[in-house]
């Protein structure tokens, strides 16, 4: 019994058991890379904050010597001369982005359990399927997928911008790459228990798969906040957040500056998003419950 | 006449049998229809709608004349710019695929090393690249006047004299390009990665434990990487798309066309044939090799890679 209790002790205290060495030199080398990796983002925002002035200074600095948010002024007053409030991008923009992500979620979560864990007419098929979409890539494919939608009635509609997206191969493989390492004695005790496969699926397999769904939802938010209107939609009441600020950085007086605003207020939701779920993922300890 | 009868009733039998077994899943089916119902409509047809354009002649005006295999014929006899394509999309998945997919995997597993608070902060800091997506910062990066930051930098240091121009010189184009493609490159495969890491049973640590594993290398090799299959095929096939369809990269960084077409890849050379010069027809023949090629790869690495995991 004691033996036991120490070996689950020093098993349990892993990280600490290590030498701290290790950790530190794992530290130090993914700090370095990790600086030249955000060194672009960093000059980014910094270019952002530079007066139009700084822009050409030489030897161009990697600070900003008198930083100013005229920049961010400048994309406010180009986005507000529209005939339409920003405001009302901004609501186009969540309201997109929000029901792609849930939707996306949801549909894939289900369609995934069930291509991972049970084998019906077809489903090997539609496991091949997903990849084949995944990897088929054409210039051709937008083409078809507009003279879809036009016959669907979608075009200058707002539903345009949210349909195309719901269905993401990406997602669903995913997600079922990550539901079939779930036990399948995990599955079958469900099921002795007299559990339909909607509520496997839900409360038994799901509450397990936060690390993949917490990627799914960054994944789904990230696509979804990019959506432009493009050829879609023409009325300038559904236009979305990226197509008026793309707008507005090719139009701005000082390119660059302008430019990097837009992009650097793009930003910032897909990065909250981020560490909002990447903090549940790693606060999941991963445990099944069931040991194969 | 009696075989052919047995064969009739054999085959009716079948098909009895599948519609019993269709009927006794109609819950899979139920719970696949809402994503299939968008998937048919919105990818499926699309993708079946294009097939068929490789063989005809579509500038996307006039409904498209079928030419038979002409397209192909043109690519891969006349068409020297293909086949410089085809060179420039090899040399770059070659490069950038698996130095970035051995980079995905190794950052994922240090990161996961390191205690909670900073994992956060390291998957935020090389997954950002991939939320930002910004290129006009790598054009100042690396101008070609003396503004820009890289000559500048060489400058200051005296390694070179006089500003290089990064990204019009033919000698520099490819490697620019490939620079940026790496920066992004760590997308949804090493976040995958990332959360497969956290999907391994605490359990499997502490069995491993006690069956004498001490250092990270031996839980890499025993526990982590044989529980990490799916993901690593995910991430694989992530970065199979990724190099071989890259091309955004290179026209919004060197111009399009590139320099000699240093920088041309298959993808760009569609791109250019389909939105410059409306001929659809051929840039989708073009895109058909693409997607051949990448299928063979992708069943080569999933035969590989399953063979390693079992």
């Amino acid at each position: 019994m004691a033996t036991v209790d120490t070996v689950r002790l020093k098993a349990s205290n892993r990280q600490a058991g290590r030498k701290i060495g290790g950790t530190a030199a794992i530290f130090i080398f993914l700090f370095i890379l990790g600086a030249f990796m955000v060194l672009p983002i960093y000059l980014t925002v910094i270019m952002s904050i530079k007066p139009v002035e700084e822009l050409f200074v030489f030897p161009p600095k990697l600070y900003a010597i008198r930083p100013t948010l005229d920049n961010f002024r400048d994309m406010f007053r180009a986005l507000s001369s529209n005939r339409v409030p920003f405001s009302r991008y901004v609501f186009n923009s969540v309201w997109v982005t929000v029901s792609v992500t849930a939707l996306q979620c949801i549909f894939s979560s289900m369609a995934a359990f069930v291509l991972a864990k049970c084998r019906f007419p077809g489903s090997k098929l539609i496991n091949s399927i997903i990849v084949i979409a995944l990897l088929y890539q054409s210039n051709v494919i937008y083409i078809m997928q507009y003279i879809v939608m036009a016959r669907l009635g979608l075009i200058d509609n707002p539903l345009a911008l949210i349909l195309p997206s719901v269905a993401s191969p990406m997602g669903l493989f995913l997600m079922r790459q990550s539901i079939s390492q779930v036990p399948d004695a995990m599955i079958e005790a469900a099921k002795v228990d007299g559990a339909g496969l909607f509520r496997i699926c839900w409360q038994v397999v799901m509450p397990n798969q936060k690390p993949a769904l917490m990627t799914l939802i960054i994944f789904a938010f990230q696509a979804a906040w990019n959506i432009q209107t493009g050829t879609l939609v023409f009325r300038e009441q559904y236009k979305t957040l990226p197509t008026v600020v793309t707008q507005a950085a090719a139009s701005g007086l000082a390119r660059a500056g302008v430019a990097m605003a837009a992009a650097v207020f793009m930003l910032v939701p897909p990065i909250v998003i981020f560490m909002l779920a990447q903090r549940q993922v790693i606060e999941t300890m991963a445990h099944s419950g069931i040991k194969e | 006449m009696a075989q052919k009868a047995s064969a009739a009733e054999d085959r009716k039998k079948k098909s009895g049998e599948l519609w019993k077994e269709i009927k006794k899943n109609r819950a899979c089916y139920a719970m696949l229809a809402p994503f299939m119902l968008f998937f048919i409509v919105f990818t499926v047809i699309p993708v079946l709608m294009s097939l068929p354009m490789g063989f005809t002649d579509f500038n996307m005006v006039q409904r498209p004349k079928f030419v038979g295999l002409s397209n192909y014929a043109t690519l891969f006899l006349s068409d020297k710019i293909f086949l410089r394509s085809i060179r420039v999309t090899l040399v770059f998945a070659l490069l950038t695929g698996p130095v970035s997919y051995v980079l995905c995997f190794l950052l994922a597993w240090l990161i996961n090393e390191l205690p909670a608070k900073l994992k956060t902060v390291f998957t935020l800091v090389f997954y950002a690249p991939s939320l930002a997506n910004v290129y006009t910062v790598w054009q100042l990066i690396f101008s070609g006047d003396m503004n820009g930051y890289l000559n500048s930098f060489l400058i200051n240091l005296g390694i070179i004299n006089s500003p290089v121009q990064w990204l019009t010189d033919g000698r520099y184009v490819l490697g620019a390009t490939i620079v940026v493609q790496l920066w992004i490159s760590l997308g949804a495969g090493f976040l995958a990665l990332r959360a497969g890491f956290q999907n391994i049973d605490r359990s499997m640590y502490e069995a491993g434990a006690i069956e004498g594993i001490r250092t990270r290398w031996q839980e890499l090799i025993y526990i982590v990487i044989p529980s990490m299959g799916p993901q690593l095929m995910f991430a694989a096939v992530m970065q199979i798309v990724g190099s071989f369809t890259a091309g955004t990269v290179a026209q919004n960084l060197v111009g399009f066309p590139s320099t000699d077409y240093k920088a041309h890849t298959i993808m760009t050379h569609a791109y250019d044939y389909g939105w410059v010069r409306y001929e659809m027809g051929y840039s989708a023949a073009i895109c058909m090799v693409l997607f051949v090629v990448m299928y063979l790869l992708n069943r080569l690495i999933s035969r590989v890679l399953s063979k390693y995991m079992d």
